[in-house]
C-alpha cells in the first residue's frame, strides 16, 4: 500500500537530517493529499452508481403510469380485445386468464413446495436433503422458456393443442422451488423450544409439525408464496407455446387462455398505436398486481403472528 | 436428536395405546407425504431434462456437432445452426456484465458503507424494485422508449458527432434495435441480484477487517479497496455470476428489443439473436418437425450452459460462508 512509503528508509543518505525530514514531510503531505482525493471521488462514484442504479426504475415508472394511466378504463377491466383495426376493446379476458393461470399454478406448486420445505428443515442434515436443496437451486436457475419447452412437450404434443393447464405447469414449476426455500427458511426460524414444548405435551411428531411449527411459520409462508405468485403472474416466456393467449373469453383449463403479459408483448410487438396504447395499460394493471401483491407479502409478514417482527 | 431427551417425560401421557398406535402411524404418514413432495424436485428436473434432450435429440442427431459451430439458421431450407444464437446470448450477456457490475457493486458498497442511515432503506428498496419488474414490462419500454432513444439520439451522437461510425464496433445501420439495447436492458434487470448479493456478502465482513484498514491510516477508500473488497472477493464473483445465469436464460425483454436475426456481426447496433429469444421468437411458428428439434436443441444447450453457470456460482457463495464459518 502506499503508507509504506512512510515507514521505508530512502536507500540514498540525505545532505542534511534537516532538509531531510522535510522533504519527506512533504512528499508524506502529497501522497497523503493524493489519496484523501482518491478516496472522496471513489466514493462519491458510488453515490454515482446508487444514483444511475435507481434511474432506470424511476424512467420506466414514470413512462407506464404517463403512458398507462390514460388507457386504463373501465372498458379496460371488463371488454375482450376488438379485432385488429376497430379502436376500443378491453383486456378482460387477459385479466382472468392470468387469475386462472396463477391458480391452477399454486394449487400444484404450494403444496409440493411446502412439503419439500418441511422436509428440508426438519431431515436438514441428511443426503437426500442436500441433494434435493441444491436441485432446487438449479430448477430455480433454468430458463423460464425451458419451463415452457416441458410444459410443451408434456401437455401440449400429446393432446394436439395448446391448453391453460400446460402454461400453468411451466409456471409450477418455476414456483416449487421459490416456495420450497421460503418454506424451509422460516421453518428453521421457529424456535426448537417449540417443537420441544409441543412433544413434551405429548403431540405426536406430525402434530408438531403441522400445528405448532408450520403454524408458527405461517406467515413467514404465506408471504413466500405470495412473492412467488408476484413473480409467476408477470411471466410471459413459459406460456407463449404452452397457454398460446386467446382473443376470446376463455377460462376453461382445456382451451388456450390469455394472459396479461402474453397481451402485452403482442401489443407491443405490432405496429399500432391504439395497441401500443393498451400494452402500456396492461403494463400498468400487471405492475399494480404485482406491487399489490408485494406489499400484502410484507403486512403478512409484519402482522402479529410473525416472526419477522424481531 | 430433541425427542429422545422428551420421550421418558412423554410417556405417562400417552397411557392410552390406541393413541399411541395412531400417532405412530400419523408420523409415518406424515413423513412419507413430506418425502413424496421432497421426492417432486429432483423428478421434476430429471423430467425437465429429460423431455427437453429427447425432445432435442432428432435435430442434434442430424447436425452433430455442426449445430453448435453453423451459422445457418434457414427454417425453410431445413439448415439448423445455432451459432448465432449463441453468440448473440454470450455478447448481450457480456455488455449486460460490463455495465451491470460496476453499477452493481458501487450500489452495494454504497448501500453498506457509506449510505446516511435515512437514504439506505429507500435506496435499497428502489433496487429491488427492479427485480419485481415483469420481464415484459421491460420489453414494453425497450420496444417504445430505450430503441426509439438509442436510433435517434445515441447511435447519432455516437456515428456523427463522435465520428465513430467506421469502427466495427459501432458500424452498420441506426435501427435501434440490436445488441446494445439488449444488453442495456439486461443490465437493468440483472442489476438487483448482482446488488443484493454483494450487498449481503459485504455485510458478512467482520467489522474488525474494517477497523484494523482504518486503525493502520487507510482511507475510507482505501479500506474497502484493500481490506473489505478482497475477503468479500469470491462471493462477489459468484453474485455476478449469478445475474449472468439470469441474463443468458432472460427471454422476453431481449425478444423484445434485439431484432431477432440469425447474424454474427462485430458492431454493437446490429440486430441478433439469442438462444432464448430464438426459442421464444419461433416456437409457436415452426411448422415442421425438424425445426422444433432444432429449437430444442437450443433449448437443451441453454439449459446445459444455465446449469454449469449457476453450479460455479452456488459453489464460490457457498465457499465463502465456509471461509466465514471457519
Amino acid at each position: 500500500m502506499s503508507t509504506a512509503s512512510i515507514s521505508s528508509p530512502s536507500p540514498r543518505r540525505p545532505a542534511s537530517s534537516r532538509s531531510y525530514r522535510d522533504m519527506l514531510a512533504a512528499s508524506t503531505a502529497r501522497t497523503l493529499t493524493r489519496r484523501r482525493i482518491m478516496s472522496y471521488v471513489m466514493v462519491a462514484l458510488t453515490y454515482g452508481a446508487a444514483l444511475v442504479a435507481t434511474l432506470p426504475l424511476i424512467f420506466i415508472l414514470s413512462h407506464l403510469v404517463k403512458e398507462g394511466a390514460s388507457s386504463v378504463s373501465w372498458n379496460f377491466f371488463t371488454k375482450i380485445p376488438k379485432s385488429v383495426g376497430e379502436t376500443g376493446g378491453g383486456m378482460a379476458n387477459a385479466i382472468a386468464g392470468t387469475g386462472i393461470l396463477v391458480l391452477f399454478a399454486s394449487l400444484l406448486g404450494l403444496p409440493v413446495g411446502i412439503g419439500a420445505g418441511l422436509f428440508l428443515a426438519e431431515q436438514r442434515g441428511t443426503r437426500l436433503a442436500t441433494v434435493v436443496r441444491f436441485l432446487s437451486d438449479v430448477l430455480n436457475g433454468l430458463p423460464s422458456i425451458v419451463l415452457g419447452i416441458f410444459g410443451w412437450q408434456v401437455l401440449v404434443r400429446p393432446f394436439r393443442h395448446y391448453s391453460a393447464m400446460a402454461g400453468a405447469v411451466a409456471l409450477a414449476a418455476m414456483m416449487i422451488p421459490l416456495v420450497t426455500r421460503a418454506t424451509e427458511e422460516m421453518i428453521r426460524l421457529v424456535p426448537v423450544s417449540m417443537r420441544e414444548a409441543a412433544l413434551a405435551l405429548g403431540y405426536s411428531k406430525w402434530r408438531t409439525s403441522l400445528s405448532v411449527v408450520l403454524r408458527t411459520a405461517l406467515p413467514g409462508i404465506v408471504t413466500g408464496a405470495l412473492v412467488a405468485v408476484a413473480r409467476i403472474a408477470g411471466e410471459t416466456a413459459p406460456l407463449i407455446f404452452t397457454a398460446l393467449g386467446n382473443q376470446f373469453w376463455s377460462v376453461s383449463p382445456t382451451q388456450p387462455i390469455a394472459a396479461l403479459p402474453m397481451q402485452i408483448y403482442i401489443y407491443a410487438t405490432t405496429p399500432y398505436d391504439d395497441l401500443h396504447a393498451q400494452a402500456w395499460a396492461g403494463a400498468l394493471v400487471l405492475i399494480g398486481l404485482v406491487l399489490v401483491i408485494s406489499l400484502a407479502a410484507r403486512y403478512v409478514t409484519r402482522s402479529r403472528f410473525g416472526l419477522g417482527g424481531d | 436428536m430433541t425427542d429422545a431427551s422428551i420421550a421418558p417425560t412423554a410417556q405417562p401421557a400417552q397411557a392410552a395405546g390406541v393413541r399411541l398406535g395412531a400417532s405412530g402411524n400419523g408420523d409415518r404418514i406424515y413423513r412419507w407425504i413430506t418425502t413424496g413432495m421432497a421426492l417432486v424436485i429432483p423428478i421434476l428436473l430429471v423430467l425437465i431434462a429429460w423431455e427437453v434432450f429427447s425432445g432435442a435429440w432428432p435435430a442434434l442427431r442430424k447436425f452433430g456437432f455442426s449445430f453448435l459451430t453453423s451459422s445457418q439458421w434457414d427454417a425453410v431450407n431445413g439448415k439448423f445452426g445455432a451459432a448465432p444464437a449463441i453468440f448473440g446470448t454470450l455478447v448481450s450477456s457480456l455488455i449486460a456484465l460490463i455495465i451491470a457490475v460496476p453499477l452493481a457493486v458501487g450500489v452495494a458498497i454504497f448501500l453498506s458503507e457509506f449510505a446516511p442511515t435515512w437514504i439506505r432503506q429507500p435506496v435499497a428498496f428502489l433496487v429491488d424494485l427492479l427485480a419485481a419488474i415483469p420481464s415484459v414490462v421491460y420489453g414494453l419500454w425497450g420496444i417504445l422508449v430505450l430503441v426509439p432513444f438509442l436510433r435517434v439520439t445515441i447511435i447519432p451522437f455516437i456515428k456523427d458527432t463522435l465520428h465513430l461510425g467506421s469502427f466495427p464496433l459501432f458500424a452498420g445501420p441506426a435501427y435501434g434495435y440490436g445488441m446494445l439495447a439488449a444488453g442495456l436492458i439486461l443490465a437493468i434487470m440483472i442489476l438487483p441480484y448482482i446488488s443484493a448479493v454483494t450487498r449481503e456478502v459485504l455485510l458478512a465482513v467482520p467489522r474488525s477487517q474494517r477497523e484494523a484498514a482504518l486503525a493502520l491510516g487507510a482511507t475510507r477508500w482505501e479500506m474497502i479497496w484493500d481490506a473489505v473488497l478482497p475477503y468479500a472477493r469470491s462471493g462477489i464473483i459468484g453474485g455476478v455470476i449469478l445475474g449472468l445465469g439470469r441474463a443468458l436464460g432472460e427471454t422476453m425483454a431481449v425478444t423484445m428489443v434485439i431484432g431477432n436475426r440469425p447474424e454474427i456481426s462485430a458492431s454493437l447496433f446490429a440486430p441478433g439473436y439469442t438462444m432464448a429469444s430464438v426459442i421464444a421468437n419461433e416456437f409457436s411458428e415452426a411448422t415442421n418437425d425438424l425445426h422444433i428439434s432444432a429449437l430444442m436443441a437450443v433449448g437443451a444447450v441453454l439449459f446445459l450452459l444455465t446449469i454449469v453457470v449457476n453450479m460455479i456460482a452456488r459453489w464460490l457463495v457457498w465457499r465463502m460462508g465456509r471461509e466465514q464459518g471457519g
